[in-house]
């Protein structure tokens, strides 16, 4: 089966290996503010669905389109994509894509796919970085009436079926699925490919393909807030004490035992 | 349009009714409750048995269970058409998944199937009392953040995650009054298209980091695979515990993915929970925030960690760890 057909849903977000304490919420506005230290990033688990699309596209060939909803995105962030080796870069791009959740975000995605028209796999991360939901990849297959697997840390295509390995808590099922199907990978599939320096350059002299809602076929009120069908109440950060006894002693290692007196003391071993 | 009332937890089965489905009925009997309504347990499988009497045991007034040969094991594209089927017919106002592999598939299905949203990983859900409606509360941004979500859209369909809820005490006599309603619902295979090939297990030798009373996790600084089945090992096997790990020592191969603790690995709530070389990134404080009590041993005196402990000591592993063991050999 030449010529597998892929596209790649991925997110930019906040990097969320930055340390907690940079990461404020604006009660007022119910949004989570980074400060300037915090860089904007493709979501881990995108990297992970990129990286199974680029291994398939190794051995069989095809082509990646790498599809990414937002507003504001950051060209040399997401650029990425291209300079790793997906053929092309799609935006969905508008302020009227700003604050959707899972139900607007998976409509617009679904329409551009039904744009691009021609897909055999379409992969996501098993939930983005900022808003954890896990529910893009399912919604995408629920409407195209396609299956989907999740969970996935292993994918070969084998004509027009993938063979998966999906994890679950004690081990990994094998799966077999028809395609065209959704799969959402998780970060046992190994990190995301370091882009080669022809491949930055390649990607640099490359324009990502903006559409807004109109180009997808959908009104400004079907996306992003307006499209929302769940509402975000409150966003809080609770409030931790710092309440932890640090054991001291002449060295690490009499610190060490002072420890385990301590806790056999609190009667807690 | 009928009104959608009630509360539908979609069960589990392990042999036996499943933890994570006894907490989901104990937290449904409480939204049940608030809205002086009823709470039904959907279990599916190809033998039920007993499971149905313990989920009334456990709170529900109603079970319907829907037994099939094709339902022996889990696969989303079957159990999904008895749980859309049941959904539509019982018209429920909430529905309770368990944050599981098998409810992170359902629910967000069953949602768009629904044409609702839904809260995934939920923490907390309390009913509003002048709207009625499900106030879900869940972590955002890594565990940075935690996020309040209300939906008009009914059903309000939320997942939760295991050990966030406690089950209510179980009550033996009141599985003679339950209503147990076996009920057909016929396959549709042609709508099947995944297979499940085999399923591999990847045991892990001694205690199931789930039970463990006491957990002896390892971080990225732990720099190999090497310290997890020799110092960590030897502590965890002291305490009859069992050896865990934060998510890079997983994603490098250092350790089993099943020892993985954190946001997208495991969700533990051991009585102790030794966090070594973890420097306490929001992903893994939500997979062992639950704990009752956190120790760590970090070289970082400003390692997020400390601030989630009770106890600390700042300082390399490799030398604190050998001289904790021997000390608790000592006094144990």
């Amino acid at each position: 089966m030449p010529g597998i057909n892929m596209i790649v849903c991925s997110k930019q977000v906040p990097d969320p290996e930055a340390p907690p304490s940079l990461f404020k919420v604006d009660t007022v506005a119910n949004k989570m503010v980074t400060g300037p230290e915090v860089k904007p990033v493709i979501s881990q688990y995108d990297e992970f669905a990129l990286e199974a699309a680029l291994r398939i596209k190794d051995k069989l060939g095809g082509k990646i389109t790498a599809l990414s909803l937002g507003n504001k995105i950051v060209r040399d962030v997401i650029k990425k994509a291209l300079a790793v080796g997906a053929d092309d870069l799609i935006l969905l791009e508008d302020e009227a894509f700003d604050g959707g959740d899972s139900w607007s975000t998976a409509h617009a995605l679904v329409a551009a796919i039904k744009k691009i028209g021609q897909y055999d796999l379409i992969l996501c991360g098993r939930q983005s970085s900022d808003w954890d939901a896990g529910q893009i990849g399912l919604g995408i297959a629920e409407i195209l009436g396609i299956p989907a697997v999740t969970l996935v840390r292993k994918v070969e295509v084998t004509d027009r079926k993938a063979k998966v390995e999906r994890v679950i808590p004690d081990g990994y099922e094998k799966i077999e699925v028809t395609l065209p199907a959704v799969i959402t990978v998780t970060s046992e599939l190994g990190a995301l490919r370091y882009a080669t320096l022809k491949g930055i350059m390649a990607a640099a002299k490359k324009q990502p393909i903006v559409w807004k809602p109109a180009d997808i076929g959908l009104e400004s009120s079907q996306v992003g807030a307006a499209g929302r069908r769940i509402k975000l109440t409150k966003l809080f950060q609770p409030v931790k004490e710092a309440k932890c006894e640090v054991i001291e002693g002449e060295t690490a290692a009499e610190a060490g035992a002072n420890l385990a007196m301590r806790l056999r003391q609190a009667k807690l071993l | 349009m009928a009104e959608n009332k009630g509360v539908l937890v979609c069960g589990e089965i392990d042999s036996k009714l499943a933890s994570i489905t006894t907490e989901l009925l104990g937290c449904g009997r409480k939204l049940a409750d608030d809205l002086k309504e009823d709470l039904s347990c959907l279990l599916v499988g190809d033998k039920i048995g007993d499971a149905a009497k313990e989920a009334i045991a456990f709170g529900a007034d109603k079970v319907y269970t829907v037994e099939d040969p094709l339902l022996k094991q889990y696969q989303a594209d079957s159990f999904i058409q008895v749980v859309e089927k049941v959904a539509k017919d019982t018209l429920p106002r909430i529905v309770l998944f368990g944050q599981t592999s098998m409810g992170r598939e359902l629910a967000p299905r069953l949602a768009f199937r629904l044409g609702v949203c839904l809260s995934t990983d939920c923490l907390d859900l309390t009913i509003d009392p002048n709207t009625k409606l499900l106030r879900q509360t869940r972590p955002v941004y890594g565990g940075n953040a935690q996020a309040i979500f209300v939906s008009e859209f009914m059903p309000q369909v939320v997942t939760v995650r295991p050990k966030a809820m406690s089950p209510i005490e179980r009550d033996a006599l009141k599985q003679v009054q339950g209503n147990i309603i076996p009920t057909r619902i016929s396959i549709d295979t042609t709508k099947v298209r995944t297979k499940v090939l085999e399923t591999v297990k990847e045991e892990v030798v001694g205690v199931k980091l789930e039970d463990a009373p006491v957990i002896v996790s390892g971080g990225r600084g732990m720099r190999g695979p090497e310290p997890f089945k020799t110092i960590l090992k030897e502590l965890a096997d002291l305490l009859h515990g069992a050896v865990g790990a934060s998510r890079p020592p997983a994603d490098n191969g250092w350790v089993p993915e099943a020892t993985h603790v954190g946001l997208t690995g495991k969700i533990v709530a051991p009585d102790v929970y030794i966090a070594v070389a973890i420097s306490g990134a929001s992903q893994h404080i939500a997979g062992c925030s639950g704990s009752k009590h956190i120790i760590a041993i970090n070289k970082d005196p400003e390692a997020n960690i400390f601030k989630e402990a009770e106890f600390g000591v700042v300082g390399k592993w490799e030398e604190i760890l050998p001289a904790f063991t021997n000390k608790l050999k000592e006094l144990l």
